[in-house]
């Protein structure tokens, strides 16, 4: 109970990361969670992370099983208001001033410039989280037939994440 | 105004639809949308079947929604729905899009600490990290191929990326850096720019 304001503070702050989606924050996320405060190991994050892919909606809504993990149903609710809330304000707040910003010239400087950017974060979260993942030749058989299966066909992506369970209760035991 | 479209002013008396209507719609989109791609379903909802927003809207939300951290399932809701039924359609479509997810997760982190048969769990879960792995690779690929143009787009992912994991610097500090050098990169051309920089600048976009 007592983490739970460290816990509003950490997701907090890893929202403010996720420039592109929520793999940019990974390294932080690792380094904050299990580093800093001790709160999980580095198997548990990347396990956690991982379901949290096969959940409807927003694919960073496993910060609730994050917070269930670091101080039960408090911390599930407060990681995701704080993971969610404060960049939600600023959105809704940009999208107001929208009209205005339509003719601000650095607006496409800051869409454009902000692209590249985002790719290599999201490239840097990957190989950490991939680092931890990929540890032999059936985690990284697993990993290229998913990812050649997401490019090459329309197969829903949360049954590949079962079908990974699956293979993965087979041969990685 | 500019050539953009115009959007609905966004705190228009008449809200396209009600608060209730707004809610559902988006909750049924954050219970149904496994496995990522929210933003498809989102289109298919808000843009095919309730016709609350035409395709040229959608898109400059979008733009709006990648300009922004946050993810882009959660922005779009919050954007989406302040045009659609102001700032309480907002509300609603951000509760709606993440309530399922939450329960979702929560009971899964609930599952997760329940003490049971560890050996098969870990390795099913070992399974779905590296499906996982190929999952968010492929994503990332995708939209990859879609952005980026020309050695200057690749130099900046390529800066990201050794900052964090070679030199193991934190992201706020990559992005921070990263991200100001590649906004000046990309600054807005000057409106008449000179016979001899004009080749360099646009070589630059």
């Amino acid at each position: 109970m007592d983490q739970i304001p460290a816990i509003a503070r950490v997701f907090a702050y890893l929202s403010l990361l996720t420039i592109g989606g929520g793999m940019a924050a990974y390294p932080e996320m690792k380094s904050l969670v299990v580093g800093t405060h001790h709160w999980l190991t580095d198997e548990q994050v990347i396990h956690i992370y991982s379901v949290g892919q096969m959940a409807p909606g927003p694919n960073m809504m496993m910060v609730a099983a994050m917070g269930d993990r670091i101080a039960g149903f408090a911390g599930a609710v407060v990681a995701a208001l704080a993971f969610f809330v404060p960049t939600g304000v600023l959105t809704f707040a940009v999208g107001r001033a929208w009209n205005r910003l339509a003719n601000w010239p650095w607006r496409a400087s800051i869409q454009n410039g902000l692209a590249p950017v985002a790719i290599g974060l999201a490239v840097a979260g990957l190989l950490t989280f991939g680092r931890g993942s990929i540890t032999g030749w059936v985690t990284a058989a697993l990993g290229l037939v998913v990812f050649a299966a997401t490019i090459k066909t329309k197969i829903n992506p949360a049954l590949l994440i079962l079908g990974g369970a699956a293979v993965g209760a087979i041969a990685l035991r | 105004m500019t050539t953009q479209a115009v959007p609905v002013t966004p705190s228009d008396p008449s809200p396209k639809a009600a608060v209730v209507d707004i809610f559902v719609t988006f909750l049924i989109i954050g219970a149904t949308s496994f496995g990522g791609g929210v933003v498809a379903y989102l289109r298919n909802a808000l843009v095919n079947q309730k016709k609350w927003l035409d395709d040229q809207h959608f898109l400059e939300l979008m733009s709006i929604s990648n300009t922004l951290p946050g993810l882009n399932a959660t922005n779009m809701s919050i954007l989406a729905g302040d045009r659609i039924g102001g700032t309480l359609g907002s509300i609603a479509a951000m509760v709606g899009m993440c309530l399922p997810g939450f329960i979702f997760m929560t009971i899964a982190g609930i599952l997760y600490g329940v003490p049971g048969d560890r050996v098969l769990v870990t390795a099913a879960l070992r399974g779905v990290a590296a499906a996982a792995v190929g999952l968010l690779a492929a994503t990332w690929w995708q939209i990859g191929k879609k952005s980026v143009k020309g050695f200057y787009d690749g130099f900046f992912i390529l800066a990201a990326v050794v900052m964090v994991n070679y030199f193991k610097l934190s992201v706020p500090i990559a992005l921070l850096a990263v991200g100001a050098l590649s906004i000046f990169a990309h600054r807005p051309a000057p409106a008449h720019p000179p016979e001899k920089e004009s080749e360099w600048i646009r070589f630059l976009r």
